[in-house]
């Protein structure tokens, strides 16, 4: 029988460690008032600058936590359910940030399209909060409904371009197969909170310390289909079949989003899960990411062989991209979280400029993405050749770039971790991918441009996104410092993995 | 009470089937209202799921996920239903076959 109704304590909520996630919540409120107040159509862009400066309030309500809770520790707010430390405050600056470069795209691409309005803009800051929320999570319930909040978000924005139809098609396959991966993800909440008896990590991971199960099958399981769930929206193979066509038929700034702040949501909780809840069951769960990372890697760069349109060729290497940060995440280690993290945060800028440029080299219909339409891009728009050049040559990992340095850490940790298999076949996806972004570089310095190709115009929202990323890319790879202490200082001010933090009871079999 | 005496598992082992329908059903029908129809068949195994298993552990918990899981399967609906209105408008029928624009 059920537990007598006991007096509910209101917990403590903690407003000002919530600040971030409240600050784009409100933000997204308010622009949907004053957007339905206001005519639709305005000679400034102040729709986008109003989620630009939302984005940047949520980043800067986050710079005296991030200090708060390197000096203090972190902070429980909401019960325990919700969890402020470096890890939540370094993944939702980095998705900010994301925000910030897919509102500078969306300004442009949505006023030659000739869809005008608030609501995109509404649904990247409420999506952005829900990526907030898994950040720092600490209950799975929480996990889940910040999950729900980003994705719905992101189901409308693939469609939110109406009259193509490739764009609605792309949200209904978004939609069907998000759902399928969200239920799988429930379905792991429910068999973790059977076999452990709570659905809050520090709970669970305390539970596992201190109790061995007798019979984990059902925890197992429930790790499998987590990691299920949660694979689908980083698109790790084989949970990746959506990606290519979402990518593809989505509106550019939209994808520049799904591919930074939606994986880097994804990525946070894997790590929240994975690396620290179940930090006690790693033997468990490491050969099952091993073989999720080793099949995303090869697959991501093998299949980007094959295709002749652009943005599914940057949807492929997204997915080896992906490989690369399970790689951090499968040695389970403090080293290899931080390299995931330098990882999302530098790949977040190199991604987010390449739609960028896809963008603006769509042209008006944003159907221009065959290799073709790529031709002779350096004569007709140099400077935008020259970005895609230092964007393509990140992402292959060529030195002076942050894609170098980025790959260079995941390697080391898995080296660290021992995975020297892993850290081969890394090595080897990375040439094989490089060959991919070397074809995209030669079609727009060696050839030359169809007759009649109309002059590409570059809006200054574009520029301005496009300028910050390969800024970014270029200057992590000069100077990767900060952002390396950064990372250190965020996993430092994170509990360990497996640090109970109640006094563990005597160990006692499952009851 | 004959339901008590039989224990966790025919419930456990129902939501288990109810889901593995759900997941099939999603893969093998073509029409997107019945896509939905097995999502929800999915979600709603779940939720027996958690309900059997926090009447086992004594705990309520696992019956308030229910009702988180009630409202986002509801939302997930409303903007399902919109894209799927959205896109056929414009087209007589409704199966996913016809939605195949994109592929490589």
């Amino acid at each position: 029988m059920l537990a007598e109704v006991q007096q509910l304590a209101t917990p403590n909520v903690e407003y000002s460690a919530l600040l971030p996630v409240l600050v784009l919540l409100g933000g997204a409120v308010l622009l949907m008032v004053i957007g339905a107040l206001l005519p639709r159509h305005s000679k400034v862009p102040w729709h986008s600058a109003f989620a630009i400066v939302t984005a940047l309030a949520s980043i800067g309500t986050s710079i005296p936590l991030w200090f708060r809770v390197r000096d203090d520790g972190p902070i429980s707010a909401v019960a325990n359910a919700v969890k402020v430390d470096g890890l939540s405050i370094f993944l939702g600056i980095v998705i900010a940030g994301g925000v910030i470069l897919s509102s500078l795209l969306a300004s442009g691409y949505l006023k030659r399209e000739r869809l005008e309005g608030p609501e995109p803009y509404i649904l990247l800051l409420l999506s952005a909060s829900g990526g907030l929320m898994m950040a720092g999570a600490n209950d799975l319930l929480v996990l889940f409904l910040g999950l729900e909040i980003l994705s719905i978000a992101v189901y409308v924005l693939a469609g939110i371009h109406v009259r193509r139809a490739r764009s609605g098609e792309a949200a209904l396959k978004y939609f069907v197969l998000g759902a399928f991966s969200s239920a799988f993800f429930l379905y792991g909440i429910a068999l973790v909170y059977g076999a452990t008896g709570s659905t809050n990590l520090s709970e669970i991971s305390t539970f596992l310390a201190a109790n061995v199960l007798t019979n984990d099958v059902m925890l197992v399981a429930g790790l499998a289909f987590l990691l299920v769930g949660l694979g689908f929206k980083v698109a790790a193979v084989p949970f990746h079949a959506w990606t290519p066509d979402v990518y593809d038929g989505s509106p550019s700034p939209v994808v520049a989003y799904m591919a930074s702040g939606v994986k880097t949501a994804g990525f946070a909780g894997l790590i929240r899960v994975f690396v620290y809840a179940f930090s006690a069951y790693r033997v468990d769960w490491q050969p099952l990411v091993y073989l999720v990372a080793v099949a995303t890697l090869l697959v991501g760069a093998v299949v980007a062989v094959s295709q002749t349109n652009v943005k599914r060729m940057l949807a492929y290497s997204s997915i080896n991209h992906a490989g690369f940060i399970l790689i951090g995440i499968q040695s389970g280690t403090i080293r290899g979280t931080q390299a995931a993290l330098f990882y999302l945060a530098t790949y977040s800028f190199t991604v987010a400029g390449s739609f960028g440029v896809a963008t603006i080299v769509g042209r008006t219909g944003d159907n221009a993405h065959q290799l073709d339409d790529y031709k002779g891009l350096a004569k007709r728009a140099p400077l935008l050749a020259f970005a895609f050049l230092v964007f393509l040559l990140a992402q292959a990992g060529v030195p002076f770039t942050s894609g170098f340095i980025a790959k260079f850490y995941v390697i080391g940790a898995a080296v660290g971790a021992h995975s020297y298999w892993l850290a081969l076949v890394a090595m080897l996806s990375s040439v094989i991918s490089a060959y991919v972004y070397l074809r995209i570089v030669l079609a727009m310095y060696t050839d030359d441009a169809a007759e009649g190709t109309p002059r590409l115009k570059v809006p200054a929202g574009a520029r301005v996104a496009i300028g910050l990323s390969v800024l970014a890319t270029i200057g992590l790879g000069l100077l990767p410092g900060p952002l390396t202490d950064a990372a250190k200082t965020a996993v430092h001010a994170t509990d360990a993995p497996g640090a109970a933090s109640a006094p563990a009871p005597p160990a006692t079999a499952q009851p | 009470m004959i339901l008590a005496e039989l224990g966790p598992t025919p419930y456990l082992a129902l939501g288990a089937i109810l889901f593995a329908a759900g997941a099939v059903g999603l893969l093998i029908r073509r029409n997107p209202l019945v896509m939905f129809m097995c999502v929800e068949l999915m979600l709603n195994a779940v939720n027996l799921t958690f309900v059997t298993l926090a009447r086992e552990l004594d705990d309520v918990g696992g019956q308030v996920a229910v009702f988180f899981v009630l409202v986002v399967a509801a939302a997930e609906v409303v903007v399902g239903l919109g894209i799927i209105v959205a896109i056929f408008r414009r087209r007589q029928g409704a199966t996913a076959d016809d939605i195949s624009l994109l592929k490589g």
